[in-house]
C-alpha cells in the first residue's frame, strides 16, 4: 500500500468516525413533543391500544410491528389514527395509520427499521378526541440505518 | 417498478371483516445513507398508501423513512357488498403505483 493511498484511507476512516459521532438522532423529548402535538389537551391514557413488537430484533432493517385498538369502529365511535414513533432513530416518525368505519377493526401491521435498541411508541386518537398510548422496548442486534 | 403483491379473499359474507395484505417492491431509500464517495444518497420512499372499497376510503397511511424496504402493510376491511378494492402507493418522485382486487360478497 503506497503512502498516498494510506493517507486517503486514514482520512476517510477519520471522517466516518466524525459523521458517526456528530449524527443527530431523535430523542425521547422529540417523541414526547410529537405525541403532545397529536394529543393536544387530551389526557393520554393506557389500555385500549396494544402495540406488538418483538422483544429482541436480530435485524434492525426489518422489524415486524402491529397495533390494535379496542373499538367498535362504527360511525359513532371509531379510531381516527394510530401513529408510531421510535425514540433513537435518525427521525422519530415511523408511520401513521388512518382508519375509517369501513376498516371494521382498528388493526394494522408493517415492518420498520430500528437503528439501535430503543423504545417504540404508539399513540391512538379516537374520534371523540381521547388518546391512548403503548410503548415497547426493542433490543436490536444489528442496526438498520445503514450508516 | 414491479407489480404490487396483494392478498384479498376472493369471497366473503356480508358484514365480514377481512384481512388484506399488501406489499410493493421499493428500496425505500432513507436519505440517511452515503455512497462510496461520502455523498448522501437522496431520500426516495413511498410516502403514502391508500385503500378504497367501491371508491370510499377504507385505510390509508403516511409513511416515513423508518418503514422497511419493500413496504408491507396488513389491515382489515368490513365488506357488505361485492366490489373492487383500489390500492395506491405514492412515491416521493410523484409516481403513483396502482392496483385493484375484486371480491364477491354473498
Amino acid at each position: 500500500m503506497n503512502n498516498e493511498r494510506r493517507r486517503l484511507l486514514i482520512g476517510a476512516l477519520g471522517s466516518i468516525g466524525l459523521i458517526g459521532t456528530s449524527r443527530v438522532y431523535a430523542t425521547a423529548e422529540e417523541v414526547e413533543t410529537a405525541i403532545k402535538a397529536i394529543a393536544g389537551d387530551a389526557q393520554i391514557q393506557q389500555g385500549a391500544l396494544t402495540l406488538n413488537a418483538p422483544e429482541i430484533a436480530e435485524n434492525g432493517n426489518s422489524v415486524p410491528i402491529s397495533v390494535s385498538v379496542d373499538s367498535s369502529m362504527t360511525s359513532d365511535s371509531y379510531v381516527e389514527s394510530v401513529a408510531i414513533f421510535a425514540d433513537a432513530n435518525p427521525t422519530p416518525q415511523v408511520i401513521t395509520f388512518h382508519f375509517t368505519e369501513n376498516s371494521g377493526e382498528a388493526y394494522a401491521a408493517t415492518r420498520m427499521r430500528l437503528a439501535t435498541t430503543q423504545n417504540v411508541v404508539a399513540i391512538a386518537k379516537m374520534n371523540d378526541g381521547s388518546v391512548f398510548t403503548d410503548t415497547k422496548n426493542v433490543k436490536v442486534t444489528i442496526g438498520g440505518c445503514g450508516g | 417498478m414491479s407489480k404490487p403483491r396483494i392478498k384479498v379473499p376472493k369471497k366473503a359474507s356480508a358484514g365480514d371483516i377481512i384481512i388484506i395484505k399488501a406489499l410493493v417492491s421499493h428500496n425505500m431509500e432513507s436519505g440517511q445513507r452515503k455512497d462510496d464517495d461520502g455523498n448522501t444518497i437522496p431520500r426516495e420512499i413511498i410516502n403514502k398508501f391508500e385503500c378504497f372499497f367501491n371508491d370510499s376510503p377504507v385505510f390509508s397511511c403516511d409513511i416515513d423513512p423508518a418503514v422497511a424496504s419493500n413496504p408491507f402493510l396488513e389491515f382489515r376491511a368490513k365488506v357488505e357488498e361485492s366490489g373492487v378494492f383500489k390500492f395506491a402507493w405514492t412515491d416521493d418522485n410523484g409516481t403513483i403505483i396502482e392496483a385493484e382486487k375484486s371480491i364477491e360478497v354473498a
